[in-house]
């Protein structure tokens, strides 16, 4: 379809320059201030142009927040929240899409409920449960009488103990209890035609081989989407991290690090607010998630539409 | 459900069970403790809690400080969510004409949604800092008229227009995704009815796009219930006076800080029946009654 409209097309550019411009402008004026000395940044009127100083406060504000193991914590984090998220869905919405049970469509709402309470939500007793994540299982021992009963018959004091603070575990399993994955890839299950479940069966193809070489293979598209976003979700998270790390040095997170970037009363002691710092670490910690959302824009955005979160 | 192709065997708890193992001990059990703490109050020294039935919740309902902080996050709720959508169905519009340089466009709208949100807060906190950001040029101008830690409406104002700006991004995937999957046909159709462009955006494209409009707002209104945690600890700490002490930042300080689970479970029972509430109408009403094809 062919249509002249050059006053609107120049109205098009001017309006979409106009918002891409009020994007741009705080993270810009945060990059501006990431290549200015001490001095600059804190004199009056704002900088709108870069310096020369952005590699001297990188490296400074890397060392100063011990960044190292902190991008490797959320590197191991964000990979372990994809391949358990990604893992977990694929085999869960295999056995609900495919297979005939009772109790499938419970267990699909029960799953299906998970989508309603975000973790920041119900954060306080889960914290509880991290400290010590058999304790459920302690509880439901003790009230039903188990507890009691294997007491007495053997002598052994039950008494289960998990402690998943400060731990990697800890870190991952309850970003990965939710069902976000789980839908995508019931639709795509439901996608799947019926002649080719048939005609693997007829080849004699069992349900776990009908999974690993027809379904796998064909969800590469949902394993990219579904690795996207949560990667991001995961590299992003704060609240939590803030909760079960105590032990910074050795398990901290880099977005976590943040907060103690804030530079207000408490960090500077009364000094020279250091923005160039707080802004040069705010880049790096915003860089690996801005790249992978470019590079895998495909995917990502399909992948995002089709989860409905 | 679709018919099944599998008899059941053994292999299907095998691959049911990680998943509801998880959900039991982080989420049902996490949500049971919740309601049993919100019932109950820890006895000062020891020796479990007690029964205390609507105690904690008429404590909490009975505070001030409790409803100031539900009132600035309606205020946060509305303003971010109307910005944001406004902002993003703006955009949206206008990249779908797919002019030259639509991808650079397409591009440069999306990548915030990458940004992590405490990282917002941090960058928005320099650039609303009165002594160093763009507002230091207010302060020359009217000294002392600019604090965000001084005053309370700009300390909403502050988090109102950073959490807008994380959200634009999420919404306007969500409305160009839409705005492409309307039929070709129905385009040319009003092209040939001599519609113009705008004319096609009022009357063809805005009433089509009312679907992912409602499920949109509902998911605005209830991220910026839960997702505001990061921008509002690193931008403003909850402060001035508790002028931006939204919801779940509440939670944390009574919970964390003030060590009172009780209250701390009670807020997160009105949040999650808040929160449950909003999904709920999303599903039921909006999706049924708002649907064209």
């Amino acid at each position: 379809m062919i249509e002249r409209t050059p006053v609107l097309n120049i109205a098009t550019h001017v309006i979409l320059a106009f918002g891409l411009v009020l994007i741009l402008v705080p993270i810009w004026l945060a990059f501006v201030a990431a290549t200015h000395d001490l001095q600059a940044v804190n004199s009056a009127p704002v900088e709108f142009w870069p310096g020369d100083q952005l590699i001297p406060n990188l490296t400074e504000a890397w060392a100063q927040s011990d960044f190292g193991q902190k991008f490797v914590n959320s590197f191991i984090v964000a990979i372990g929240v994809v391949v358990g998220k990604i893992t977990l869905a694929c085999i869960t919405a295999f056995a609900l899409v495919f297979f005939q049970f009772r109790g499938r469509v419970v267990i699909f709402w029960a799953i299906f409920i998970t989508l309603m309470l975000p973790l920041e939500v119900r954060i306080v007793p889960t914290y509880a449960v991290a400290a010590n994540a058999l304790s459920p299982f302690q509880t439901i021992m003790d009230w039903t009488g188990i507890s009691w009963l294997l007491n007495t018959l053997s002598g052994v004091e039950v008494s289960l103990e998990w402690n998943l603070l400060n731990s990697y575990t800890g870190l991952i399993l309850p970003l990965v209890a939710t069902a976000t994955g789980t839908f995508l890839y019931r639709q795509f299950f439901l996608t799947i035609p019926d002649e080719l479940v048939e005609a693997a069966r007829m080849d004699g193809a069992g349900p776990l081989r009908f999974l690993w070489d027809i379904l796998i293979p064909l969800s590469k598209t949902n394993i990219a989407a579904l690795a996207t976003i949560m990667f991001v979700y995961a590299w992003n998270q704060y609240l939590w991290p803030l909760l079960v790390v105590t032990d910074r040095a050795n398990y901290g997170m880099v977005v976590v690090q943040l907060s103690d970037l804030v530079p207000d009363q408490l960090t500077t002691g009364g000094g020279t607010p250091t923005w160039h710092l707080a802004m040069a670490a705010t880049l790096v910690v915003m860089l690996p998630p801005i790249l992978i959302v470019i590079l895998m824009q495909r995917w990502f955005v399909r992948g995002l539409i089709n989860t409905d979160k | 459900m679709r018919r099944a192709h599998f008899k059941f065997s053994w292999i299907v708890p095998l691959l049911l069970a990680p998943q509801l193992l998880v959900i039991f001990t982080f989420f049902y059990w996490p949500s049971a403790q919740a309601l049993y703490w919100a019932f109950t109050l820890e006895q000062p020294w020891g020796g479990g809690n007690t029964w205390v039935g609507f105690e904690n919740f008429r404590k909490v309902l009975s505070d001030p400080y409790y409803w100031g902080s539900v009132r600035v996050s309606v205020i946060y709720a509305l303003a971010t969510t109307v910005l944001a959508m406004g902002m993003a169905l703006t955009l949206a519009l206008f990249v779908d004409r797919q002019l030259a340089g639509y991808r650079v466009w397409r591009v440069g709208i999306i990548w915030p949604y990458a940004v992590a949100a405490p990282a917002v807060g941090l960058a928005f906190q320099f650039v609303f800092n009165p002594g160093a950001g763009i507002f230091s040029f207010i302060n020359t101008l009217a000294p002392g008229w600019w604090d965000l830690s001084k005053y309370p409406w700009q300390a909403v104002t502050a988090i109102v227009i950073a959490g807008a700006w994380k959200q634009v991004a999420y919404s306007f995937i969500f409305f160009l995704a839409a705005l492409q999957s309307i039929p070709r046909s129905l385009t040319e159709a009003a092209a040939m009815d001599g519609a113009r462009p705008l004319r096609r955006m009022l009357d063809l494209q805005l009433p089509l796009l009312t679907p992912t409009f409602f499920f949109l707002l509902v998911i605005n209104i209830t991220d910026s219930f839960t997702d505001s945690f990061g921008i509002v600890d690193t931008l403003t700490g909850g402060g001035p006076f508790r002028a931006t002490d939204l919801m779940v930042y509440k939670i944390y300080s009574d919970g964390f800080r003030g060590f009172d689970y009780s209250g701390a479970a009670a807020q997160s029972i009105i949040l999650m029946c808040l929160v449950m509430a909003l999904t709920f109408i999303q599903f039921r009403y909006i999706e049924r009654r708002v649907h064209y094809t």
